[in-house]
């Protein structure tokens, strides 16, 4: 079974900061890490491989320094590793870097099976996996905490919020996964050793045949126009006490605020 | 790379639980696994046998790192390679081929037997003893407060081949867990590094077939001089380790901590302190790199210098974690913080694999038969 992993390399840090002036994420000082939930997913690849034999292809788009991060897969032993990096694809959004991820996993000739986190921790759009899904045409399932494969179908369980669902789909899906799928392994000293030595195959945006005018800023039909924080909300007051008190003291304290 | 990635398990694998481990002296199965799968138990062993190739350099860093985190853990990771260290070397082609893969795997762990209830720092008064009848000996003794007993899947055991002969009477045997005649004790209720497994091995006209022997008959204690001479750097490195922990831990605090309205560290009589640590630690940690550099360069005699490097660290262990507990104050002596275990860990490092008090007979041994060499 051939299994391609999409995944991003983002800053390690749960405080962001944000370059007013540009609009985008301050990435200098900050130390770079595989997204959270793409290690996840180049686990469920593993874990797929280890059980149904074949090979994991983990891919990137990003600019030359995403290297980092393919090193870290291949320390975790996935088979194959491509950067997909162009200097045209400087700008884009969601739209246009699923197309152009779409078109790199079009470029590998055969998969069965694509793998994403369910979102990056840094943009948090969760589109990118799906939109891969619909310029391949093939099935999408986001949100996996189990996928099973038999007999060229999938089996995946979705976590939603109050319940699983189980949906099946043929393969080639397209599969987002939640990080209680799995706890991601850690690289071995062999894998480490053979990430430092390998050689990553670069393709540019020719290489994986796009279209110009479908990939960076032409391609993107979304415009950043501010991004910024926002205030944080205020604690919110508990009431207590049996029902009918709650009741009461709710009724009381919305008249105060000339709601009712 | 190899201290990179030691100290990312112990992060994300070992702290989380260290304090768990601790209080229950559960065994830590998981995290030896995630070792396991790193390659990190064969970092010390050659390729050939399935190892990484490393030497006692490289299995230094490793345990250092881990023991910043828990003493514990560290041990039981740095026991392995005391238990399989003898078989690699003294062990006959075959033997090696046969024990050493699996324990580089992290598939089986090893444990060393020596210590006897009546033989502990006078290591040559064995009682067990090992009898030949035929193509096989029978084992016979107790074996006490052996690290990973229980645990481990092979062994290697000292007992009495000829009692007559002294310590020229003792012999090394690979010994396997379930082996008929061969059972265990209680687990140990330890003051510190509790969640390792320390147990007795039991044998009870134990057979072991004579191609176990490791070397000849009346190496044993040879085997384990050697054995040991090569595995105190490795409770070097757990000390420095444990000391190192300590260190981080009360420089946080210090920050943190505001009495007279200005964090602690703003005070002399704390950054002295600190300040005597680091200096401690650093140069702990430099003579036990130094000594595992020596070792791994080829040295053949290095009792002296391996004593002296575990003589140091254990004892700046024990002052820098006490010192860390005293500038914690009284948090520092409430089990939420971690200090006061590591001032519990730190106190075997001055016990095991040699009391501190044999460490400074070998070192006064080497100084004399060196002076006599050079009259």
């Amino acid at each position: 079974m051939d299994i391609v992993v999409c995944i991003k390399q983002v800053p390690d840090t749960t405080e962001v900061k944000i370059n007013p002036e540009t609009n985008t994420l301050i990435r200098e000082g900050v130390p770079s890490i595989i997204n959270p939930f793409d290690e996840n997913a180049i686990e469920a690849a593993l874990k797929l491989r280890e059980a149904h034999g074949g090979k994991v292809t983990v891919i990137t788009m990003g600019p030359p320094q995403a290297t980092e991060a393919l090193r870290k897969a291949v320390a975790m032993g996935v088979d194959d590793v491509q950067l997909i990096s162009d200097r045209a694809f400087a700008g884009s959004d969601t739209w246009a870097t699923s197309y152009t991820l779409a078109q790199a996993i079009k470029s590998l000739g055969k998969y069965d099976l694509i793998i994403c986190g369910k979102q990056a921790i840094d943009g948090d759009t969760a589109q990118v996996g799906p939109g891969i899904a619909e310029w391949l045409e093939i099935p999408q399932v986001t949100f996996a905490v189990k996928i099973e494969i038999s007999e060229g179908r999938a089996r995946i369980e979705r976590l939603l919020e109050e319940q699983n669902e189980v949906v099946e789909a043929p393969l080639p899906a397209m599969v987002t996964v939640v990080k209680q799928i799995n706890e991601p392994r850690m690289p071995s000293l062999k894998g480490m050793m053979k990430a430092k030595k390998a050689e990553i195959t670069t393709k540019s945006a020719a290489d994986i045949g796009a279209d110009p005018i479908k990939v960076g800023l032409n391609g993107s039909p979304t415009r950043v126009v501010k991004i910024f924080t926002p205030p944080a909300k205020g604690g919110g007051e508990m009431l207590s006490g049996s029902a009918d008190e709650i009741a009461s003291a709710l009724a009381g304290k919305l008249r105060e605020l000339k709601v009712i | 790379m190899v201290k990179d990635l030691a100290r990312k398990i112990s992060l994300e694998k070992v702290l989380p639980v260290r304090e768990k481990l601790d209080e229950t002296g559960e065994f830590p199965h998981e995290i030896m696994k995630v070792f396991a799968e790193s390659d990190m138990c064969g970092l010390y062993l050659p390729e050939k046998y399935s190892g990484f190739g490393g030497g006692v350099l490289e299995f230094c860093l490793a345990v250092e790192e881990i023991s910043r985190i828990c003493g514990g853990v560290g041990v039981t990771f740095a026991a392995s390679a005391l238990g399989c260290t003898p078989i690699l070397l003294f062990g006959s082609e075959e033997q090696k081929m046969k024990y050493i893969p699996p324990i580089a795997k992290g598939e089986k762990l090893a444990a060393f037997g020596l210590t006897e209830a009546n033989a502990g720092s006078d290591a040559a008064a064995q009682e067990t003893t090992a009898e030949l009848k035929g193509d096989h000996y029978v084992v016979n003794g107790t074996k006490q407060w052996i690290t990973n007993g229980g645990e481990a899947d092979t062994y290697v055991v000292i007992a009495m081949t000829d009692k007559k002969k002294g310590s020229r009477g003792a012999t090394a045997f690979i010994m396997e867990k379930g082996m008929p005649g061969f059972t265990f004790g209680k687990k140990e209720n330890k003051m510190g590094i509790r969640c390792s497994a320390t147990r007795e091995l039991v044998f009870q006209d134990c057979k072991v077939p004579k191609e176990n022997i490791l070397g000849k008959e009346g190496m044993g204690f040879i085997v384990a001089m050697r054995t040991l001479d090569m595995t105190r750097p490795g409770i070097g490195a757990q000390a420095v380790g444990i000391a190192q922990g300590a260190l981080d831990e009360a420089l946080k605090y210090a920050k943190e901590r505001v009495q007279f309205g200005k964090s602690i560290i703003s005070f002399q009589a704390i950054q002295h302190m600190l300040a005597d640590m680091a200096t401690q630690v650093e140069a702990s940690r430099a003579l036990v790199l130094a000594t595992a550099r020596h070792v791994d360069s080829g040295a053949k005699d290095f009792t002296k210098e391996s004593s002296m490097c575990k003589l140091m660290a254990s004892d700046t262990a024990m002052k820098v974690t006490t010192d860390a507990v005293q500038i914690l104050g009284g948090y520092g002596y409430m089990k939420e913080y971690p200090v006061e275990k590591m001032m519990r860990d730190a106190k075997i490092t001055q016990i095991y694999e040699g009391t501190n008090q044999i460490q400074r007979n070998q070192i006064g041994l080497a100084l004399i038969k060196e002076s006599a060499k050079n009259k």
